[in-house]
């Protein structure tokens, strides 16, 4: 059940994601990022992530792509081909798909014991063999609420990482507004 | 622990087959023919001029990108609200530690304020 | 599948029908008592010829609006074009499912039906359709892709009122999500669990939380109305300069699917202060609806509804009350206004709360309630005494209205910047 489920969203995501990129119309593109965006979201429900799959819906299909169909719509790019075929742009397409290639060839390297030991070289929130048998996320997370498995290290082990986050929202938000408002 | 998104799946399955059937049926039942007129963008009985995709004010845009920083603030915000009362041992120092984050963020919404940026003229 | 699943399922389907079908019908009805009010407001009869008294209108509205012609603004984009109302008619109908409608109810039942087995449920069943963890996470995610469809709309008719609508509809909904979401927080602090089920138990063990967090209610509310695009914020479809709005290019059922939209978005604003702020299907001064037995049950559903109800019938009210805000107070009331002092609110919240316990060693939540009650009551008459002297909402004219009473009283005054102003 649950893997037809999944089987179901991943399918919807890798669709979303190859038509994002074959459209030509810029706001068919935003709307199956959409798509993907709408179904990672559900994905991480699966793995019992609720409260990141409820942010993916909150921050990404809600803000961040908002943004991109405002952009769209803007700059009114309409149906133009000013695209990047040609000699070149087949080159850096081959050259990125092979990087991507190489980096997916590490992660299937990557086995979930060898994962733990590398978490337990990081810094500590949980003993490391613990947190991956299946389930162990599920039944903290039922144990405690869903919000506070994911509060509690962010606020205690993480917490300068935070801190600097707002740091950088700063640096967005005057980077922002000095973008669009340079006149003034 | 996936149990109560089952419903929440069965209704988005649902609610999608009846907005389907609902513009289907419209469809099906429409009736008349499409005439030049009728087809015409709406202007309030005017002669249409030129194309409706027009370039718009960046004023959008800006909006839409400070939305996404204060969103992301609210994000951080719900965890931090929910742990607050409960982890005890720390509590002063998640007061602080938010205290911190929000006057770091003030900083820059009363940069954004004083530059215009919420101005709508 | 197991017995236990299968009863669950059982009941989960049932729910999510009666809730549906409730959702849809109270939204034709709403259509009606939106008229009804109206008139009532303007001393006029409202919609009384189809059945008694008008209560069949809403039917035949809906029967009309199948049989109309669909039209196809000729250079819309015709797949995007159907797309937006499904965009808008399909997050508005989800959200109805989070929100818990009765307490929950004792059910017990071992059967089995025939060829599809054995169907056991045993203990409470909670009065909702998806008891999710993530609670009202849920409500504000889903509702932040009801941008979409009103966006979309506004591009793909491609005629400048709905362009124009879709744009102001679309930068209005996210500058109040932003207070919306930041009001929040403080029913969070209270609370300490996002699901619905653990903020009605926190609440009708102290206070409703109108109470203690005033002002979130109050900003909560007032972006609710600008979420929904209701009078006095419905400038995305403002008759006067844009026809529709967004949907100015729609007919028939494509058009009804906007509005079925817009009244359940009322339907879950109206819910979500009920539940959030009011204790939902609370009974007031006593614990025994908890107990799970039927009539308490009932009891706890009408509670619900009737205060649901009640700020359903507060949106209508407001439309003949209040004029339309001007676009640019529209933007410096979402920016200026409600979001600072929304983060202000959660810091004094959360500083209040921590004198409380930690330094004055409070412990019951009564009192604690109570405390939070007078600091919010204080802020709140505060925010309301700003508010009234028109420093921030007039911001984006202030010395120009400043300046009005000065040029009335004496319109040759000798001040160089007044009479440039009348020139």
């Amino acid at each position: 059940m649950e893997s037809v489920v999944f089987y179901i969203f991943a399918t919807a995501a890798v669709l979303g994601g190859v038509m994002c990129i074959l459209q030509r119309s810029p706001v068919a593109s935003a709307l199956w990022l959409m798509s993907t965006m709408f179904s990672l979201a559900a994905l991480y429900v699966l793995l019992g992530a609720e409260l990141i799959g409820a942010f993916q819906v909150l921050v990404y299909v809600g803000a961040v792509l908002v943004l991109f169909l405002f952009v769209v719509m803007l700059l009114n790019l309409g149906q133009r081909s000013n695209d990047l075929r040609g000699p070149s742009g087949i080159a850096a397409a081959l050259v990125i798909a092979g990087l991507l290639g190489i980096e997916l060839l590490a992660v299937w390297r990557y086995t979930p014991s060898r994962l733990a030991a590398e978490v337990a070289q990081g810094p500590a929130m949980l003993d490391a063999s613990a947190a991956f048998p299946a389930g162990q996320a599920m039944r903290q997370a039922a144990a405690h609420n869903v919000v506070q498995s994911v509060a509690e290290p962010l606020f205690r082990t993480y917490l300068i990482p935070f801190e600097i986050t707002s740091v950088l929202l700063l640096a967005a938000l005057v980077g922002a507004v000095v973008l669009a408002k340079r006149r003034i | 622990m996936t149990q109560p998104y089952i419903p929440i799946l069965l209704l988005i399955a649902f609610v999608i087959a009846n907005a389907i059937l609902m513009l289907g049926l419209s469809q099906v039942l429409s009736y008349g023919e499409r005439t030049a007129v009728k087809t015409a963008p709406y202007e309030s009985g005017m002669p249409v001029l030129g194309d409706a995709r027009e370039r718009f004010s960046v004023k959008f845009y800006l909006v839409a990108l400070l939305f996404i920083i204060f969103d992301i603030e609210a994000v951080f915000m719900i965890p931090w609200a929910v742990a607050f009362r409960q982890l005890t041992d720390i509590s002063g120092l998640l007061l602080i530690e938010m205290l911190v984050f929000v006057v770091i963020l003030a900083v820059g919404y009363i940069y954004v304020w004083k530059r215009g940026a919420f101005e709508w003229d | 599948m197991n017995p236990e699943l299968k009863g669950y399922m059982l009941l989960s389907v049932i729910k999510m029908l009666v809730v549906f079908t409730v959702v849809l019908v109270g939204v034709a009805l709403l259509t009606l008592l939106e008229r009804k009010v109206s008139a009532w407001m303007q001393n006029r009869r409202g919609p009384n010829r189809v059945g008694w008294g008008g209560l069949l209108q809403p039917a035949a509205d809906g029967l009309k609006n199948i049989l109309k012609e669909e039209t196809f603004p000729a250079e819309a984009n015709r797949l995007l074009f159907l797309l937006a109302p499904a965009m808008s008619f399909i997050p508005a109908l989800m959200l109805s499912a989070v929100i818990p409608f009765a307490a929950p109810l004792r059910l017990d039942f071992d059967f089995t039906a025939g060829p599809l087995g054995r169907f056991v449920h045993h203990g409470l069943m909670p009065m909702v359709v998806a008891d999710v963890p993530v609670g009202f996470l849920f409500v504000l995610a889903i509702s932040s892709m009801g941008v979409y469809g009103i966006a979309l709309a506004g591009w793909a008719s491609n005629s400048k009122y709905s362009l124009l609508g879709g744009l102001r509809a679309t930068a209005q909904m996210i500058s109040y999500e932003v207070a919306m979401g930041m009001s929040l927080i403080p029913v969070l602090l209270l609370s300490g669990n996002v699901s619905f089920s653990s903020i009605i138990l926190e609440q009708s063990r102290t206070l409703w939380f109108v109470l203690p967090l005033f002002l979130s209610f109050f900003i909560f509310l007032v972006s609710g109305f600008a979420e929904t695009n209701r009078l006095p914020f419905d400038l995305p479809e403002a008759e006067s300069e844009l026809i529709a709005g967004y949907h100015s290019e729609y007919s028939a059922m494509k058009f009804s699917m906007f509005f079925i939209a817009e009244y359940a978005n009322v339907v879950t604003v109206s819910a979500m202060v009920a539940t959030l702020f009011f204790g939902g299907w609370d009974v007031p001064f006593t614990r025994a609806d908890e107990s799970g037995v039927w009539y308490w049950v009932i009891l706890s559903h009408l509670m619900f509804f009737a205060k649901t109800f009640f700020w359903i019938f507060f949106i209508m009210w407001i439309r003949w009350t209040l004029p339309r805000f001007r676009y640019d107070q529209l933007m410096a009331l979402g920016w200026k206004f409600l979001l600072p002092v929304a983060l202000a609110y959660i810091m004094v919240i959360s500083g209040a709360i921590y004198a409380l316990e930690h330094l004055a060693g409070v412990t019951s939540p009564l009192t604690r309630a109570m405390a939070l009650t007078v600091v919010s009551l204080v802020l709140g008459i505060l925010v309301f005494r700003v508010l009234d002297r028109g420093v921030i909402v007039s911001g984006s004219q202030p010395r120009r209205q400043r300046l009005e009473p000065d040029l009335l009283r004496n319109p040759l005054g000798g001040r160089t910047d007044g009479v440039r102003v009348a020139s």
